[in-house]
């Protein structure tokens, strides 16, 4: 069925899902519009849940990532929502906060062994879990493999110190002047990208206790070599305001040597209608150093059931649904499955043979942002301090240095 | 004597073609854009002037028929927004109309304080409301629901319209109202066919404050609404930036479109906006 | 007697569809906030729901992030509002002559102030862009600088753009309110002034602004009070970065309540907020009552 086809069924579907069922069960699904499964895939999927279920009626709403969370706190209470996607980081905030539910019962059923320890980690709090995992992710290292050839790399780095030097030859070289674009806008991804490499230098913002640890003398590290590669000008000085999207187009216009990317942007820079290096396009496992193979940061996002949902039976089997096998293989072309087994399924690796192989070392190494109930002020605090040091306002150690003061007042608060 | 006059004119001349190229660049700017290739919009310098155009954009905009596009919720948004706006200019016509014709004319008790409080109310960020009334809105249902963003918008238009049209209405004579009195009419009537008639360009200012005022809002339309039965455009526009984060063409597309409704109001009735927004201080 | 009390009564009648839709919608949520803030409503707290009395407002007052937001803001209202003040001074006398296509220039000076704030913030941060941004194109062109920069991505310069872009819409708005009041001069005392010899720069210095200095403060006022409130534009082009260089009050409440989920936190910001325009609030108004008792 071509594109439209399918968007013109997927259109049809859902006036059927709206038409159908008066009176019968309603749940109200909040879901994510960018990355990810795409809004006709969800559609879709919850069309097939619908004709397994006539007595069941789904209402779905997409919104921007930074529209999620408000949505979810302003719904929490009264159940305005039954399902809502949420951020790897969000479970612990959410559940000390009484927002979502706690289905560490229901998860008794799932075959949680065969999930990803990554993913299974992020909804945990406490020893109890409050989300199923459903959208898996992590971030990778693209590579241009013409501009590495042409420079005389036959593989692409394996430390942050080979990454460097591999830049600084491809820049010597006249390939591209700014070899890395990052996305270090004053976000949310600006820490996605810090978790990977502050964890492949060998740290870590939490301690093994649990404890804030952020002025770690390797955390100290990531963050100078992030800012030496601007002084040195590896690293695109636009990336201070770059999100994800503006790495992909960046990278796909050839602007990039190097680049930390999510999933979707495989099959963007892979789509010669937007990309002028389709064929150039490399992908491998996100570098570490001597203490770390690799390190690699969880964007994986859960569903989970709002406290104050009144149908939270039927919600857990949507959300069973959406994350079973069989869907998760249908749909793996747009965001990769949370089940192991599912990885070495060849119709899964035919979808996306390279990323498959990738990912099957990637995700040993997926590390997770701190899971934290106080993780939303922390985000704030360190997205503004790294930036601070990246601006050349404040030195690494100083800025790290006063996260780490809020962090432990936010920890000892109640 | 003359030849200083001669210099000031150049000189004004000079600020004049200044002032039209500041205000009427911006915006010609983004329609340049959103017409433009994408090869021309990826051009570093850009080329100020396409070298096709194609209008391929607004038609996705006004065509597409796919539930799940954004294009569709765009069109959608702005029909919620010409609702909105219109309900609320309405409200703000009737209600407003008829407490800014009070507290300007009439003499009662509190008003003074009450007047205050309008302002205030207009001048508190949305912030301080937002919570606790999307709390009990969701108790009621009222999310997602036009009707409710005419009560909440309302809220914040009614008390700058009465602020804002007191001057105008204090401004114009009593003596007509006066007559009507001595010969019978009621007050109502004396409103209704000896005032209005006299304050209709204050009414027209009044409802064309509201319109743009509404159109204008983000904030609450950005809480309170997530679905198109009830999305505003503004929420519309910054989810476009959200998708099309790099299509810096369909971006335009869709703020030239936003744009033209309160534009054209602008252009078409700027005697009534001056008039409304500076209180009839034109009267002598 | 009887006249009075009848209108009072039809005053309050006729006024109750809007204060009833106001107070209506108003108070609940005032109320609550204010509560909220005299209690301990962090949702991630083990005490949420307790009262904490006045150590929200210590804590707030106490904190560099407030201090810092509000001299962000306080930037940010003087920079913008001087700059609309003195331009829309200059473009209102500008107006008030009459020359070829001076008609056409009082039409369209309006179009800014028309375009809805969020596409007005759009548009600035496409014309700022780094990569393909057309201000860094002329730039360019004109030999001032050397190779593209990304702008935005520096905090001062970030929050003068910002400035630079509400400024352009708001402008007009400056201008209007001068022109008008310009319109209503008397020219006989300018016709005298001139039979007297004074000269375009006395006659503005000693008539005009002296006559237009009502208008000016209300204009300075009324721009204030908004500009505490201004969100959108912040929202639309730097989202309160970089490095926290644009985080102005009204973002760093947003933040609180929606990111943080600290609702008295939130609650106490918004009410220091309004404590801060009530007392501009007050400002503006004997700023006002003045300038009526004096225009009569």
């Amino acid at each position: 069925m071509t594109n439209f086809g399918r968007i013109l069924a997927t259109a049809a579907a859902s006036l059927a899902i709206a038409a159908a069922g008066a009176g019968a069960v309603e749940i109200n699904a909040l879901f994510m519009k960018q990355a990810g499964y795409s809004e006709a895939d969800v559609t879709a999927m919850t069309e097939e849940y619908a004709k397994a279920n006539p007595g069941v009626k789904v209402n779905l709403t997409f919104v921007a990532y930074e529209e999620l969370e408000p949505k979810i706190l302003a719904a929490a209470a009264s159940g305005g929502y039954d399902v809502v996607l949420g951020d790897c980081v969000w479970p612990p905030k959410f559940s000390k906060a009484g927002i979502v539910l706690d289905v560490t019962d229901r998860l008794k059923a799932v075959d949680v062994k065969d999930i990803f320890k990554g993913a299974l980690d992020s909804v945990s709090y406490n020893g109890r879990y409050y989300g199923m995992p459903w959208l898996n992710d992590c971030k990778y290292l693209f590579y241009n493999k013409r501009m590495l050839k042409e420079a005389g790399f036959a593989n692409p780095p394996a430390t942050w110190e080979e990454l460097a030097a591999q830049a600084k030859a491809i820049k010597a070289k006249g390939l591209v002047k700014y070899p890395l674009a990052w996305s270090w806008a004053q976000a949310e991804c600006l820490v996605c990208d810090y978790t990977a490499i502050s964890e492949g230098f060998g740290g870590g913002m939490v301690g093994a206790d649990g404890a804030p640890a952020l002025a770690a003398p390797a955390n100290v590290k990531a963050l100078e070599f992030m800012v030496q590669s601007l002084a040195d000008g590896l690293t695109n000085p636009n990336s201070t305001e770059m999100i994800e999207d503006n790495v992909l187009q960046t990278f796909v216009a050839g602007n990039a040597a190097f680049a930390l990317n999510w999933t979707y942007m495989y099959a963007g820079a892979k789509d010669p209608a937007q990309s002028r290096i389709a064929a150039d396009v490399g992908i491998a496992p996100i570098p570490g150093s001597a203490s770390r193979k690799s390190a690699t940061v969880n964007g994986g996002m859960p569903l989970m059931i709002t406290k104050g949902s009144k149908n939270p039976d039927e919600a857990w089997k949507y959300i069973l649904y959406l994350s079973s096998k069989p869907v998760q293989k249908k749909y793996a072309a747009n965001a990769l499955p949370i089940w192991k087994s599912l990885f070495d399924d060849p119709a899964v690796a035919a979808t996306n043979p390279e990323v498959v192989a990738v990912s099957k070392i990637q995700y040993d190494y997926i590390r997770n942002r701190p899971q934290v109930p106080y993780y939303g002020e922390l985000s704030t605090e360190l997205q503004a301090r790294i930036q601070q040091a990246l601006l050349r306002k404040t030195t690494p150690k100083a800025a790290l240095e006063a996260v780490q003061s809020v962090a432990l007042k936010l920890a000892a608060k109640k | 004597m003359v030849e200083k006059n001669r210099a000031l004119d150049a000189a004004k001349f000079v600020f004049a073609i200044a002032v039209a190229v500041g205000v009427l660049a911006p915006f010609a700017w983004m329609f340049v854009t959103s017409v433009g290739s994408a090869r021309d919009l990826a051009a570093a310098p850009p080329r100020l002037a396409p070298s096709e155009w194609n209008l391929d954009r607004y038609r996705a905009i006004f065509t597409s028929a796919s539930k799940t596009d954004v294009a569709y919720a765009f069109r959608v948004a702005m029909g919620n927004s010409l609702v909105v706006a219109g309900a609320v200019t309405l409200a703000a016509l009737v209600a407003g109309g008829l407490a800014a014709y009070s507290f300007a004319r009439l003499e009662f008790r509190g008003r003074r304080p009450l007047l205050l409080f309008m302002l205030f109310t207009y001048m508190a960020p949305p912030v301080v409301f937002v919570i606790p009334l999307y709390a009990l809105f969701e108790k009621l249902g009222w999310l997602n629901s036009r009707a409710a963003l005419v009560l909440l918008y309302s809220s914040f238009v009614i008390p700058f319209i009465v602020w804002v049209m007191r001057g105008f209405f204090a401004s114009i004579s009593r003596s007509y109202e006066d007559a009507a009195a001595m010969d019978g009419c009621t007050r109502l009537q004396a409103l209704w066919h000896v005032f209005l008639p006299m304050a209709r360009p204050g009414f027209v200012a009044t409802g064309i404050l509201a319109f743009l005022m509404s159109w204008d809002e983000f904030f609450m339309a950005l809480v309170f609404t997530s679905n198109l039965k009830a999305k505003t455009i503004s929420v519309a526009i910054a989810e476009f930036n959200g998708k099309f984060s790099i299509d810096y063409g369909m971006i335009s597309a869709g703020g030239v479109l936003a744009s033209l409704p309160p534009v054209i109001i602008a252009l078409a009735f700027q005697k009534y906006i001056v008039m409304g927004m500076t209180s009839g201080g034109v009267k002598e | 007697m009887q006249r009075r009390n009848s209108e009072g009564a039809f005053a309050l009648a006729i006024s109750s569809p809007a204060l009833l839709i106001v107070f209506g919608v108003v108070l609940f949520p005032l109320a609550t906030t204010l509560a909220y803030s005299f209690m301990n409503m962090e949702l991630i707290s083990a005490d949420r729901g307790s009262f904490a009395g006045l150590r929200n407002y210590a804590e707030v007052l106490g904190s560099e992030a407030f201090w810092a937001a509000l001299g962000r803001t306080a930037w940010f209202t003087a920079a913008s509002t001087l700059l609309e003040t003195v331009l829309g001074l200059f473009i209102a006398l500008l107006l008030n002559e009459t020359f070829f296509g001076v008609r056409f220039l009082r039409t369209i000076v309006l179009i800014p102030w028309a375009i809805p704030t969020i596409v007005n913030g759009s548009l600035w941060k496409w014309i700022y862009n780094g990569e393909y941004g057309v201000m860094n194109a002329i730039m360019l062109k004109l030999g001032l600088i050397a190779e593209y920069r990304s702008w935005l991505s520096d905090p001062f310069a970030a929050m003068n753009l910002v400035v630079i872009a509400d400024a352009w819409k708001m402008t007009p708005l400056a201008a209007i309110f001068f022109l008008a009041a310009l319109q209503s001069v008397n020219k006989a005392t300018y016709e005298a002034a001139v039979v007297d010899g004074a000269g375009a720069t006395r006659r503005f210095f000693s008539l005009t602004l002296p006559y237009l200095a009502p208008t000016i403060l209300i204009v300075l006022l009324m721009r204030t009070v908004e500009k505490f409130k201004a969100f959108d534009i912040f929202y639309m082009i730097t989202k309160g970065g970089p490095a926290n260089g644009t985080k102005v009050l009204m973002y760093e409440t947003y933040l609180s309540a929606f990111t943080n989920l600290q609702y008295s936190k939130a609650a106490t910001y918004s009410y220091l907020f309004v404590i801060i325009i009530a007392g501009l609030t007050a400002l503006y108004v004997r700023a006002l009552d003045k300038s009526e008792a004096g225009n009569g």
